[in-house]
């Protein structure tokens, strides 16, 4: 990697590490505030969270300093962890077996191949052609008609949820910048940052004045947080307009329109999860619940925002 | 000098105890509910579910270390001892205790073995359904084992231990594990009561272990065909 790139990523990880001080510090000065033997389960919350940021902001700074196939590895993880979540809860049987097993063991891997080999033309159709209509075939092969299309569909979705769309972050690295540096990875940074802070700002704004409900038999998220947040994040694409090639108006406008589809993806998530009663997906990350607990947004915001990018940029 | 000659087989098992641990949990993130009990090395006897060969090394994987190596699974020694792999992985890795399933043909009595290793200070790990269990129902009727131990060492705790989701993470005559997550839920320990017969014992103990059973719309025991 060039050495500006690298100074740059450094940078951005200083700064974030920087935030993340000043949240330890606001959370140790909270827990300090209560009388001493009690603990106020929403500060615990709040320090537990802020510990598990850190743990994430890490690994996922050194997986972009290390480059390419750092960051290739770590979402291809990802994708692993929140398949084995979503595929925990979907419908499937025996008959199903086989077909599962070839999503997780075959496809996710070629996926990402794929993706690191740049072969845009095959890891965009990948899931959504070949995969779609194989796995039904080898699900039917094994002869089992109870409730096929509920199975099927919902072993496309998963993929197409936790393979596809993730893998959509990585592949943001293959665009190629228009003054031919090696800057695109900043493009994951910049991503990451206005989608999770985003998210940050609407979970606080809303718990603090937020009134009107969008949609109130499936999730506590309010209009008036959701303003808040995608402002928020306008603001942060703005502050980082230097590392992407969009320019300051289309570096907001680009944080407002992954900040707003990552908001409505995860209120897809809580109708899953409200409809398969579970309150977190897994256990996995202390503080967040699972892997797709922490990632539904970037799962939404990831294909629209690279789309965006080739499509205006490309 | 003995010692000194077996300690390379003892590291090789160490170490293929670490894998086969690190492999279950990186397919199945395997994590431990410790709803009854606490994670403390007490003397115990869990006895769990059983619907897979895996069943037993995720109990052995949840297991913290100084726990895992005072814990004993009680397996069957026509399956550990089949070939030279399984002869090394049963006795070395999971230092079962191994018990002869034939009544006809077998030498030593499986429940004196099993006491033995109780006076010995293990805790063990048992399958009381005797087989796996490839019903519906949740469990099969308990064999008169758990009983038995329970009425000659009448102070070891009894901990129903239920393994959840592994009929669909490894069902019988598959060779892939998909992944999918596993949780291992610890209950409140069961004695034998005064006077109780072994039928409503069993039928006691068999009832705190399904209280322990995730109900969950979609992925049922049964192969998730449950709403």
């Amino acid at each position: 990697m060039n050495n500006q790139t690298t100074l740059d990523i450094l940078g951005l990880s200083l700064g974030v590490f920087g935030i993340l001080i000043g949240l330890t510090l606001v959370g140790e000065f909270l827990r300090a505030r209560q009388p001493s033997g009690k603990a106020n389960p929403v500060v615990e919350a709040f320090v537990m969270r802020v510990h598990t940021w850190w743990g994430l902001v890490i690994l996922t700074s050194l997986a972009v300093l290390s480059g390419r196939t750092g960051v290739l590895l770590l979402f291809a993880f990802a994708s692993f962890a929140a398949l084995r979540e979503f595929l925990t809860f979907a419908r499937k049987h025996r008959a199903d077996h086989l077909s599962l097993a070839l999503g997780c063991f075959v496809i996710l891997p070629l996926q990402y191949l794929f993706v690191a080999f740049d072969w845009t033309a095959l890891f965009t159709v990948f899931i959504p052609v070949y995969a779609f209509l194989l796995l039904p075939i080898v699900s039917a092969l094994r002869g089992d008609p109870s409730n096929f299309l509920t199975r099927v569909a919902e072993m496309q979705w998963g993929l197409m949820i936790c393979v596809f769309c993730i893998s959509h972050v990585p592949a943001l690295i293959t665009y190629d910048m228009p003054d031919g540096s090696d800057r695109s990875i900043l493009l994951i940074v910049f991503f990451a940052m206005v989608v999770q802070f985003g998210d940050l700002f609407e979970y606080y704004a809303g718990r603090r004045f937020g009134r009107r409900r969008i949609a109130p038999s499936l999730s506590p998220k309010t209009i008036e947080g959701m303003i808040v947040g995608v402002l928020c994040a306008m603001a942060i694409g703005a502050g980082l307009a230097w590392a992407t090639p969009f320019g300051l108006v289309g570096a907001t406008l680009m944080a407002g329109l992954a900040s707003v589809t990552g908001m409505f993806g995860s209120l897809v998530f809580a109708a899953i999860k409200r409809d398969k009663g579970v309150k977190d997906w897994s256990h996995l990350i202390p503080g967040q619940g699972g892997f797709l607990d922490q990632l539904d947004s970037v799962i939404f915001a990831a294909p629209v925002f690279y789309h965006m990018t080739h499509l205006i940029w490309g | 000098m003995v010692a000194l000659f077996t300690l390379p087989r003892r590291i090789a098992a160490r170490t293929v105890g670490h894998a086969l641990a690190f492999v279950a949990r990186f397919i199945t993130a395997v994590r431990a509910d410790w709803r009854g009990i606490e994670p403390v090395a007490v003397q115990r006897v869990y006895y769990a579910n059983h619907v897979s060969n895996a069943d037993m090394p995720m109990i052995w994987t949840v297991l913290p270390p100084h726990m895992r190596r005072q814990t004993r699974p009680v397996a069957a020694a026509d399956y550990w001892l089949k070939n030279k792999l399984r002869a090394f992985v049963g006795p070395e890795v999971f230092n079962c205790v191994l018990i002869d399933r034939r009544p006809d043909a077998r030498t030593e009595d499986p429940m004196e073995k099993i006491i033995e290793a109780i006076d010995e200070g293990a805790s063990l790990i048992i399958f009381p359904e005797g087989n796996r269990n490839m019903t519906e129902d949740p469990l099969l009727p308990f064999r008169a084992g758990l009983y038995n131990i329970a009425k000659a060492r009448p102070d070891v705790d009894l901990v129903p231990t239920w393994v959840a989701n592994l009929n669909e993470i490894m069902p019988k005559g598959e060779v892939i594990p998909l992944p999918l997550i596993c949780t291992v839920t610890f209950g409140a320990p069961v004695h034998v009561r005064d006077g109780e017969d072994k039928d409503s014992f069993l039928r006691r103990a068999a009832d705190a272990l399904v209280d322990l059973a995730p109900e969950r719309p979609g992925a049922r025991a049964s192969g998730g065909d449950g709403a």
